[in-house]
């Protein structure tokens, strides 16, 4: 499912013009991480794709669909997103039920509902914290509830907003599996992400927004290598691009094979 | 002597029976920048819940072990005392704020309130605390209309105005972007430097490696590991055990597997990184310029 974005602008009704002319389109199936400083625009940015936020100026279609002429609920089925904190869309008495509901409500049977729930509990490694009340769950866990309970909507659009903020190196390897996965199934994830490493390992498109507009939007290599463009929005970065700057090589590297090769020649 | 002192301490919280601290012995000397590591459910957050008194005070439970802190023992002290000693600045900042006040700058001057601190003061100390951790723009704003990376630096200043002498920080940037981050860390470096005990909880293994005099590795409520940042971030028992090490230690831990790394030590920073790996490229060249 395509998105298409022209010439989107933003303004809040406190005058904070948030999104300056933002124009991109992401293919069915992409994995894009969106990165940059605070405040550059990029939550303002993916709260479009699901009508959340409605365009000041331009235009954002999703699979052909206006998101001006569809409602948030309809919309819902194309795009599934995951807050930054889980405990602003945690609300049921266990963790079965949570990850129950987007399905439920978005009228799937009784049998669809229960393979999409298997299948996110699964993936998120929660099968045996079904009958648990979210909240008697770790920071961590409920990060994966929340991941959960959108996966289990099976939409084929995915958007994380710093899915990584908090979580130990065992729980950030979790969700780059998950999005590893959501690739193999052809879906579409859209990441805002601080964690510059995380990111260039997992994406192989990185937008680099800043003051409301696109700055740099590529091939992962392409993007991280722009060291100078890149520290106007206040990203380093990664480390191991870093490192192999500093040593000379030839080809930005965003990994640890990578970094392994390059060191080899 | 040591400003922190705990003793064989054991901690459960009520209506559990697993201790989440298990026999926790650490001494803080003054003015040391101690960071906790962990994987999530360590006990990370226990352990500063415990130094900032929480534990048992306010949480009750059942901590058996000593607890000092400047020389006052928490079973001895009361919490409206012991505050005195040690700031914490809690990980979700959200949950540290008052909700009694209806700007940034009321926030901060809450705590001085409560221990009767004189106005001049207090104004002084709150802007102070403002220009450092860079929120003085906020001042005027509800604190519940900022962002994650705001309300952060607004929980580090709440605690920053009390002056304490042992400040603990659990994660205190998770919600900033790298440039918060830096600006943060700076602060909190400032902090230790100027002769303040700082104990931080963070995931961040690059700050980790080029500010703190000394790492505690915290696994399942035990001390797996207390030492050099270089000693402990390096060692081998982390990634076994589900710890996370920055790309340069890895990537050299893997280099060395492959040959490619030939230096003693693993890296733990950058520049750490740049002289191993150029070092490791020499001494590969030099025979092959023999052979020439």
């Amino acid at each position: 499912m395509k998105i298409e974005i022209k010439d989107l602008y933003f303004t809040y009704p406190t005058g904070v013009e948030a999104l300056r002319g933002i124009s991109l389109t992401v293919e069915s199936g992409e994995q894009v991480a969106i990165v940059g400083q605070n405040g550059a625009g990029k939550t303002t940015l993916v709260k479009h794709l699901n009508g959340l936020l409605l365009p000041t100026r331009g235009q954002v279609k999703i699979g052909g669909w206006d998101t001006t002429k569809y409602p948030v609920a309809k919309l819902a089925s194309r795009v599934g997103y995951v807050f930054q904190n889980p405990d602003e869309q945690l609300f049921s008495r266990n963790v079965g039920m949570e990850v129950a509901f987007g399905p439920k409500n978005l009228g799937f049977d009784a049998e669809r509902v229960e393979a999409l729930v298997n299948d996110a509990l699964v993936l998120t490694q929660l099968a045996d914290k079904t009958e648990t009340n979210p909240y008697d769950l770790s920071a961590t866990w409920r990060k994966m509830v929340a991941l959960a309970s959108i996966l289990s909507m099976d939409t084929d659009i995915l958007i994380f907003d710093e899915p990584t903020t908090g979580q130990d190196a065992v729980n950030v390897a979790r969700i780059a599996h998950v999005i590893a996965e959501l690739r193999k199934r052809g879906k579409t994830v859209i990441t805002i992400t601080h964690d510059i490493d995380f990111c260039a390992e997992n994406f192989e498109r990185v937008i680099a927004m800043s003051q409301g507009k696109i700055l740099l939007d590529g091939r992962t290599n392409d993007v991280l290598g722009r060291e100078e463009i890149l520290a106007s929005t206040y990203v380093d970065p990664p480390q191991l691009t870093r490192l192999g700057k500093r040593l000379g090589f030839k080809n930005t590297v965003r990994n640890q094979e990578e970094f392994l090769n390059a060191l080899k020649k | 002597m040591a400003i922190v002192n705990l003793q064989n301490v054991t901690y459960k919280y009520p209506l559990t029976d697993v201790p989440v601290l298990q026999n926790i012995n650490l001494q803080v000397e003054e003015g040391e920048f101690v960071a906790v590591i962990g994987p999530n459910g360590a006990g990370k957050s226990t352990l500063c819940y415990t130094l900032a008194g929480f534990a048992p005070h306010f949480f009750k439970g059942e901590l058996t072990g000593i607890v000092e802190v400047a020389g006052v023992e928490s079973h001895n002290s009361i919490l409206s005392e012991w505050v005195l000693n040690v700031g914490l600045a809690f990980q979700n900042p959200f949950n540290q704020i008052s909700g009694a006040k209806y700007t940034v700058f009321e926030e901060l001057a809450f705590g001085l309130e409560n221990i009767g601190i004189p106005r001049d003061e207090m104004i002084a100390r709150v802007e102070g605390a403002m220009k450092l951790t860079g929120i003085s723009d906020l001042a005027d704003r509800s604190p519940y209309s900022l962002s994650g990376g705001q309300q952060q630096r607004v929980a580090l200043a709440s605690i920053l105005v009390m002056q304490p002498r042992v400040l603990v920080l659990d994660e205190p940037t998770s919600q900033m972007d790298p440039i918060g981050t830096r600006e943060v860390f700076g602060v909190i470096h400032s902090m230790a430097e100027s002769g303040m005990t700082v104990i931080l909880v963070e995931h961040k293994m690059e700050w980790i490696a080029q500010f703190a005099d000394r790492v505690i590795a915290l696994k399942d409520g035990e001390i797996l590991m207390n030492g050099d940042p270089s000693e402990v971030l390096t060692s081998p028992l982390l990634p076994s055990n589900g710890f996370g090490t920055s790309r340069y230690t890895s990537v050299a831990r893997r280099a060395q597997e492959l040959g490619l790394w030939n230096e003693g030590k693993l890296p733990i920073t950058l520049d750490e990184a740049v002289r191993g790996f150029n070092s490791s490229l020499t001494k590969e060249e030099i025979p092959d310029a023999r052979a020439k």
